[in-house]
């Protein structure tokens, strides 16, 4: 039912399809585009309060990664001190089994797990969005094959898959986990875009693109495109949260590099050295909220994304 | 009136949404329904007519509000009611018909179902009944808007617009409403079907004795449909006069504006107008009348005073000239 | 809400408030004539002849038909066409009339290059518009436009006016920076978007039906048509909004010579801005004839019918009262309106019923 009280009410017209987001001024602009998006995507989301705090959160997670070598007390591979050590004194969250900080992992292994999020998110959205996008908009023996791969990369169970890459790939570190979650993660996504963009297809402002003598490539990206930003942000932000979640988790199985320091690999070893078993609950809990912190706030940043699909932002 | 159906006493509805600012999309307006009477709200986009009838069934909702005002229905207060109050009395209550009715309907539940859900939703014991009960009250209500038992099995999209616009007003007489309001029934419809579906809506009407509130944004429509017409302007009513009047006795402006908009083809000369401008900005309402700014016949006092509705020949208007006009007239 | 069209209305000419309820749209008749007779006097005569082939000889349909699988298994196609033929001579408002599923949406697919007819074939100016493919179909739209039903529809959210009357420029006309900028206000003040600096950078959320389908029609205009295929351009539309975007249609062809294929269910609106008519019903033409004399005299029920179901105070609306009007011009207001007789309503006997299958209308 179209609410009755919409600004531009009319007398039976659906009220508009005000559904979609910002974009940058058709006029000379000053800045790059990808930059101009960039910034309209941020304020928009930090007036949510719920995508606020996300943003907040993933923020200061950013600025501990990169600060690590600074802020860190120790290298996080340095292995000379005292193992398992409780939290306090020298070391504020203690030592793992194998005798390293544990706040100096954590902090330099959120360097990893915030690289995987990002990365893998960004690729497995890019291959979400050109292949939906495609899908959707041109209908037929394309949209068949396509649909084609993408379901049966979604008939394959996930985790297996992962294991299985990810065994056979052994030893390349982070970069074959970033592509095992990418091949794995990039269906779901896919499927939704090519829904919206295949309903966006028969919209009549796509025809009039059209007499306006748009071509194909204009009419994806200028026209369907920017009104699916919504969606488009929404999924990395679940392909992002995805990824990070995924990468805790080969690296927990010991699929993943052991020899590199990531919150991942941090309950690898605590689970090695049955770190629950002996009450050394630093080792786990450390770890294992932060990339539950970092989920739940890339999460909460995904509750602001409606709001990037009202051109009202826009407005003068 | 003696005794109305629906008594509605300066009723002021605002609209705020979370960023941006208010809009009084409803501005003091008084209406009294008689029993059984067919009467028409005529309007252009955003005069606030759908959210008058809306605020008339309590069917507002946020960022929607009823300011102030009250409304008595069949001489309950209707205003003091929550919500599992009001839906106590759907049964010989009142019931809406909503715009874009037919888009109304659940995509993916038959038109069956959608009986069901509304005869199962009565908890009066009229309302406990069984599902053969139901499949025949249905068919029985489907028969009265001209649709066969057989459309009961189908989904909305397997009808046509104007099929499931009457769908949808078989389903809002369900409950036997003593009151239904019809918004914008046959916009997106086209003549023919139009035409049809105003036809059951009268036929229904006459039949059962319900009391009906068309809204629409075409006077023509509304002139040949019911007896009495409502315009409403930028969140007022404007002129309240029988429809049979309304063609040589209009005496607002703005309704001898909008019929100036209707010509007949087939004449040898066909003249018809549009009104230009638009309607004030219901942010800041205007001290003065809102229609000043488009009215050929505005003065000064126009512009500082807001006309009353006041008893105008046969009907009610609110402008000060046609106000004063009169006075003349009556010497 | 529009903020700040208080005067910008619908017509550039009028500023004041007093007396400019006035303006009116007036029937087409003369000004037609005088553009069809410049355009023959330009030497197409040959384009008044069905199927010439002279440089902008207009539209041609000739035996168009168009059948529609069915949605449903094992159920016959849909007919959405039968045999249809028409000519739009170039400068001319010719009007296609019908109800839901007659079929009139369809043919303006197919004239505008949307669908391929199943049978008969489609020319504009001698170019076989049914056979052509993306970048003949692209080059085609600079000379047959089309203005779009639901104002609410057609235009972008998220693209300014300004942006999206630049691109039919930009790709049709080839103009770039202050020459766009330029060409662009003037089609706003074209369509009567006055001033147009105002309208450049406005989103179409903060315009009202009215002003987003001048921008429609704005838009059709940028690439220079010889015809415009105006599909229902008032219907959803306030009443009081139409004459204005009427009389913008009507100016438009005398201004710009542009032809005009007007298609609509509303009987009034065809009257104001055509010269011939021609009546569809379920994809068959039942009648056509110059647009007065089809009105006056409908010859076909189906006519009479949509005379009839018109929203029109000012007529008989009985179904029965098909005569012909009393010779002299009918004073406008006439008398009261004509209220439905009691009892049911003789419209009620031929609704339309729940087909086995599909519903009734059909993809048109």
């Amino acid at each position: 039912m179209t609410a009755p009280y919409s600004l531009s009410q009319s007398a039976g017209p659906a009220a508009g399809n005000l559904t979609q987001p910002p974009l940058p001024r058709s006029g000379a602009t000053a800045l790059p585009r990808p930059l101009v998006v960039a910034q309209r995507v941020l304020a928009t989301l930090w007036a949510d309060r719920k995508a606020r705090i996300g943003l907040v959160v993933i923020s200061a997670l950013i600025l501990a990664a990169l600060l690590a070598p600074v802020i860190a007390p120790y290298s996080p591979t340095d292995a000379s001190f005292p193992r398992t050590l409780p939290p306090g004194g020298a070391h504020l969250l203690g030592t793992t089994g194998s005798g390293q900080d544990t706040l100096s992992q954590l902090l330099w292994g959120a360097r990893i797990s915030l690289l995987v999020g990002v990365c893998a998110g960004v690729l497995a959205s890019v291959i979400a969005i050109v292949i939906g996008l495609i899908a959707g908009y041109l209908p037929g023996v394309t949209d068949e094959v396509l649909m084609f791969v993408t379901n049966l990369t979604l008939a394959i169970p996930a985790l297996p898959l992962m294991i299985v890459l990810a065994v056979y790939l052994a030893g390349g570190g982070v970069k074959v986990i970033i592509f095992v979650i990418v091949v794995t993660g990039w269906a779901t996504g896919a499927r939704v875009i090519r829904s919206q963009a295949a309903t966006l297809r028969s919209r009549d402002f796509i025809a009039l693109a059209q007499f306006g003598g748009e071509r194909l490539h204009r009419i994806v990206f200028r026209e369907v495109l920017p009104n699916m930003t919504s969606l488009v942000a929404a999924n990395f932000f679940a392909a992002a949260t995805g990824a990070v979640l995924g990468e805790a988790g080969l690296e927990f199985l010991g699929l993943g590099d052991p020899t590199t320091v990531s919150w991942g690999t941090m309950l690898y070893w605590a689970q090695n050295s049955g770190a629950l078993l002996t009450g050394q609950w630093v080792l786990v809990l450390a770890p294992g909220l932060c990339i539950a912190l970092l989920a739940a706030a890339l999460s909460l940043v995904n509750f602001g994304v409606d709001a990037l699909s009202n051109p009202r932002l826009r407005e003068k | 009136m003696a005794h109305p159906l629906l008594q509605a006493k300066g009723l002021n509805v605002v609209y705020e949404p979370a960023r941006g600012t208010r809009i009084w999309s409803v501005r003091d307006v008084s209406l009294d329904l008689g029993e059984g009477e067919l009467a028409g709200l005529v309007g252009e986009s955003g005069c606030g007519k759908s959210t008058l009838g809306y605020a008339l069934t309590r069917m507002l909702r946020p960022p929607a509000r009823l300011e102030s005002g009250t409304i008595s229905f069949a001489g309950q207060d209707l205003t003091s009611l929550d919500g599992e109050e009001l839906r106590q009395r759907r049964r010989g209550g009142f019931a809406l018909v909503l715009q874009g009715g037919m888009n109304a309907l659940n995509p993916v539940r038959t038109v069956e179902a959608h009986f069901r859900d509304v005869l199962r939703a009565d908890k009066s014991s009229a309302g406990r009944q069984t599902a053969r009960q139901v499949e025949r009250r249905a068919a029985e209500l489907l028969d009265r808007v001209h649709l066969p038992a057989t459309t009961l099995r189908r989904y909305p999209h397997e009808l046509s617009g104007g099929m499931r616009q009457r769908v949808a007003i078989a389903i809002a007489l369900a409950l036997d409403p003593r009151l239904v309001i019809f918004d914008e029934p046959t916009t997106a419809l086209d003549v023919i079907v139009a035409e049809a579906v105003l036809g059951v809506i009268r036929e229904l009407q006459r039949e059962a004795g319900f009391t009906a509130l068309l809204i629409s944004h075409d006077l023509g429509l509304v002139l040949q449909a019911t007896d009495r017409v409502l315009v409403m302007y930028a969140g007022r009513i404007v002129e309240d006069r029988a429809a049979a009047s309304m063609l040589t006795d209009a005496r607002h402006p703005y309704s001898q504006a909008l019929l100036r908009c209707y010509g007949d083809p087939r004449a040898d000369e066909v003249h018809i107008e549009d009104i230009p401008g638009s309607p004030p900005d219901l942010s800041m309402p205007p001290g003065g009348c809102a229609f000043a700014p488009r009215c050929p016949l505005s003065e000064r006092v126009c512009e500082e005073t807001d006309p009353e509705l006041v008893p105008l020949g046969s009907g009610r208007a609110a402008c000060h000239v046609a106000a004063r006009e009169a006075r003349d007239a009556s010497g | 809400m529009p903020a700040d069209d208080r005067a910008s209305g619908s017509r550039a000419a009028d500023s004041t408030k007093m007396g400019n309820g006035k303006a009116a749209a007036h029937d087409t008749a003369a000004a037609g004539r005088q553009a069809a007779a410049r355009e023959s006097a330009a030497g197409s005569t040959a384009a008044r002849r069905e199927g010439g082939t002279a440089a902008g000889a207009g539209l041609v349909v000739t035996g168009a038909g168009k059948v529609y699988a069915s949605r449903h298994r094992g159920e016959p196609p849909v007919t959405a066409l039968r045999d249809v033929s028409l000519t739009v001579a170039p400068g001319a408002a010719v009007g296609l009339v019908g109800a839901s599923g007659s079929g009139k949406s369809t043919l303006a697919r197919l004239i505008t290059g949307l669908d391929r007819p199943s049978t008969g074939l489609i020319t504009f100016g001698g170019l076989r518009v049914d056979r052509l493919r993306r970048g003949a179909l692209r080059e085609f739209r600079k000379h047959v436009q089309m203005v779009f039903q639901d104002p609410y529809a057609a235009l972008n959210p998220l693209h300014t006016v300004g942006y999206t009357l630049a691109r039919p420029v930009a790709n049709y006309l080839g103009l770039g920076g202050s020459q766009l900028t330029e060409r662009v206000r003037d089609l706003l003040a074209t369509v009567g978007l006055t001033p147009a600096g105002q309208f450049e950078d406005k989103l179409p959320h903060q315009l009202s039906g009215g002003q987003r389908q001048r921008v429609v029609i704005a838009h059709a205009l940028a690439s220079e048509p010889q015809l415009i295929v105006a599909d229902e351009p008032v219907s959803m539309l306030d009443v009081s909004l139409r004459a204005g975007v009427l009389r913008l249609l009507n100016q438009l062809r005398r201004d710009h010579r542009v032809g005009l294929l007007y298609i609509t269910h509303d009987l009034l609106s065809a009257r104001l801005v055509t010269d011939d008519l021609l009546v569809l019903n379920a994809g068959r033409v039942v009648e056509r004839g110059p647009t007065r004399q089809v009105l006056r005299q409908p010859a076909d029920p189906y006519t009479r019918r949509l005379l009839a179901a018109l929203p029109n105070p000012f007529a008989d609306s009985h179904p029965a009262a098909a005569h012909p009007f009393a010779a002299g011009s009918h004073p406008v207001p006439a008398r009261p309106a004509a209220l439905r007789p009691a009892g049911p309503s003789p419209a009620a006997a031929q609704l339309p019923q729940p087909s086995p299958a599909s519903p009734d209308g059909g993809p048109a």
